[in-house]
């Protein structure tokens, strides 16, 4: 019943990591872009709902319901002013510029909000639980599973059966081809990582209320998303939910064999399934 | 102010283009009225696809070198160029191999002009094996499937001009006939056609006036009934060939 229990739980961790990954497969999908300050967002979101709920006494889902549209902004932003300037065949100068990011948010943040760890208080819902017969899992991994589950839906539902949807498909297939159709390529990216930042706000809240979080704490939430996208496949988000559950199936079971070996043994599922399939289990895209 | 019926729907002047050092354009003087056929023959290289990059706005120009019914266009992007009722059928189909056949057809009516003719109805009255295959991956029908997807994906936005770069390139004499046949279709909307072709009688019997260009010049221009092969083998290889 303990590895029922262990592989229960491991699911519901994995909705937290596809959650993670789903904005960073999100923007590669479409404009190729690998971007290293993912995780500094994820991060940067999880500070915004915080502050608003220290500031208007707001229960933290109102909080992120309040955060996901700056946090749109701050990525249609950042698309607009910058990423979009250093697109281009070279794959280097985003992911320098990236880096930089990642680099001046984690310290911009520690200057503001200090090193102390942090935490998004949720009342009762922390402790609260659900009895489902073999298993009792907590009611917060599991709204975090679910919301995972339903954006990832409501992800593919805009990708394949919207106008918007299938002008991301065009860009990332042909640019100039799909500029040519009527379509402004930046602004489609714009819009894209405007969404990808509100799915980070998404991640931010469940992050926030599951554990301490402080400014440094970005890049290996980034690490776990990349690992998440690569083990689902480049470009499937349903995928990217499958990777996440893998790692996180991997980090309770090695997390119940000995505590030392919880973030490892996730490591070591994700190099098990790079050995066996080296193009992750659903790939979609060609390159 | 009434529209001059004098006005060219399409004008480049001294159009020049490079792709950095290298010119391929060399001030290319051009004009479309709405509702004509012009043919743009040549050579491989002479420059033709390039033309069609700096009309579309791929290739960006001074405003001036590209004016749109007197509007300066040379600097617009592709997609404002397209706005203004400008579609292109690209050299090579360039369908969206992640969109079907009816996805492409609809990402090419995502702007659309008016209340024109063009729907995705018409466009399977026009072809209809499209209809058959509309929820195939684009990339997975024949070359000339392809063409025609293509064709439609630039008539869904009810263009007034529509430029069709090399639409027979690769395909089979019977097949570039059933898509010519779709021609007098399309100009019965009133949309004026540039076709690019490198098959010269093809061009002179659809066309009513063709350019041929030569290394990046315009060599010759004349009405298609008026030109003489003699002409067409000296605008097309150079007097001394």
């Amino acid at each position: 019943m303990i590895w029922l229990d262990t592989l229960v739980q491991g699911i519901l961790l994995g909705g937290l990591y596809a959650l993670f990954a789903a904005g960073l497969s999100l923007v590669f999908g479409i404009m190729r872009l690998v971007n290293l300050a993912h995780g500094d967002l994820i991060v940067f979101a999880a500070f915004l709902i915080l502050v608003t709920v220290n500031l208007l006494g707001l229960n933290p889902f109102l909080s992120a319901l309040l955060a996901a549209p700056l946090m749109f902004a701050t990525g249609w932003a950042l698309q607009r002013l910058v990423l979009n300037r250093v697109l281009g065949k070279d794959i280097l100068p985003p992911l320098l510029i990236t880096f930089g990011l990642s680099v001046a948010l984690q310290n911009g943040m520690l200057e503001v909000f200090s090193a102390d760890s942090q935490r998004i208080r949720a009342g009762a819902l922390e402790s609260a639980s659900v009895d489902l017969g073999p298993v009792t899992v907590g009611t917060l991994p599991l709204l975090t599973f679910g919301s995972a589950v339903l954006a990832i839906f409501l992800l593919n539902r805009l990708f394949y059966s919207t106008a918007l949807g299938r002008a991301f498909r065009a860009t990332s297939d042909d640019p100039v081809t799909a500029s040519l159709m009527g379509i402004n390529p930046r602004g489609v990216f714009a819009i894209a990582t405007g969404l990808a930042m509100v799915i980070v706000t998404l991640a931010a809240l469940y992050l926030g209320m599951r554990a301490n979080f402080d400014p440094s704490i970005g890049p290996a939430r980034l690490i776990y998303a990349f690992e998440a996208v690569i083990i689902g496949g480049l470009g499937s988000l349903w995928g990217t939910l499958a990777g996440g559950a893998i790692i996180g199936i991997a980090q309770t079971v090695g997390a119940q064999i000995n505590p030392e070996w919880q973030i490892l043994a996730g490591h070591i599922a994700f190099l098990v399934v790079l050995l066996i399939r080296p193009r992750g289990l659903f790939p979609r895209a060609v390159d | 102010m009434q529209p001059n019926p004098d006005t060219p729907l399409l004008e480049t002047r001294g159009l020049t283009a490079a792709y950095g050092q290298f010119k391929a354009l060399f001030g290319i003087d051009l004009h479309i009225h709405p509702g004509e056929c012009v043919a743009i023959i040549g050579a491989n290289g002479a420059g033709k696809t390039t033309l069609m990059r700096a009309i579309t706005g791929v290739l960006r120009n001074d405003p001036g070198m590209v004016l749109h019914r007197s509007t300066p266009i040379g600097a617009l992007s592709p997609d404002q160029v397209m706005q203004r009722g400008i579609a292109m059928v690209p050299e090579g189909r360039k369908l969206f191999p992640s969109l079907s056949v009816e996805e492409n057809l609809l990402i090419g009516g995502q702007v659309r002009r008016g209340s024109g003719h063009w729907s995705l109805d018409a466009i399977y009255r026009l072809f209809p094996i499209l209809r058959e295959r509309r929820h195939s991956p684009g990339t997975a029908l024949s070359g000339g499937q392809q063409q025609m997807v293509a064709i439609g994906r630039a008539l869904m936005s009810n263009p007034e001009l529509l430029l069709c770069d090399e639409i027979s390139l690769g395909l089979a004499p019977v097949v570039i006939r059933d898509i010519y046949a779709a021609l007098p279709a399309i100009r019965d909307t009133g949309a004026a056609v540039v076709l690019v072709e490198q098959d010269i009688a093809r061009a002179l019997s659809v066309a009513d006036r063709i350019y041929c260009l030569m290394e990046g010049r315009v060599t010759l221009t004349a009405p298609s009934a008026e030109v003489t092969r003699a002409a067409i083998h000296a605008a097309y290889f150079g007097e001394a060939a």
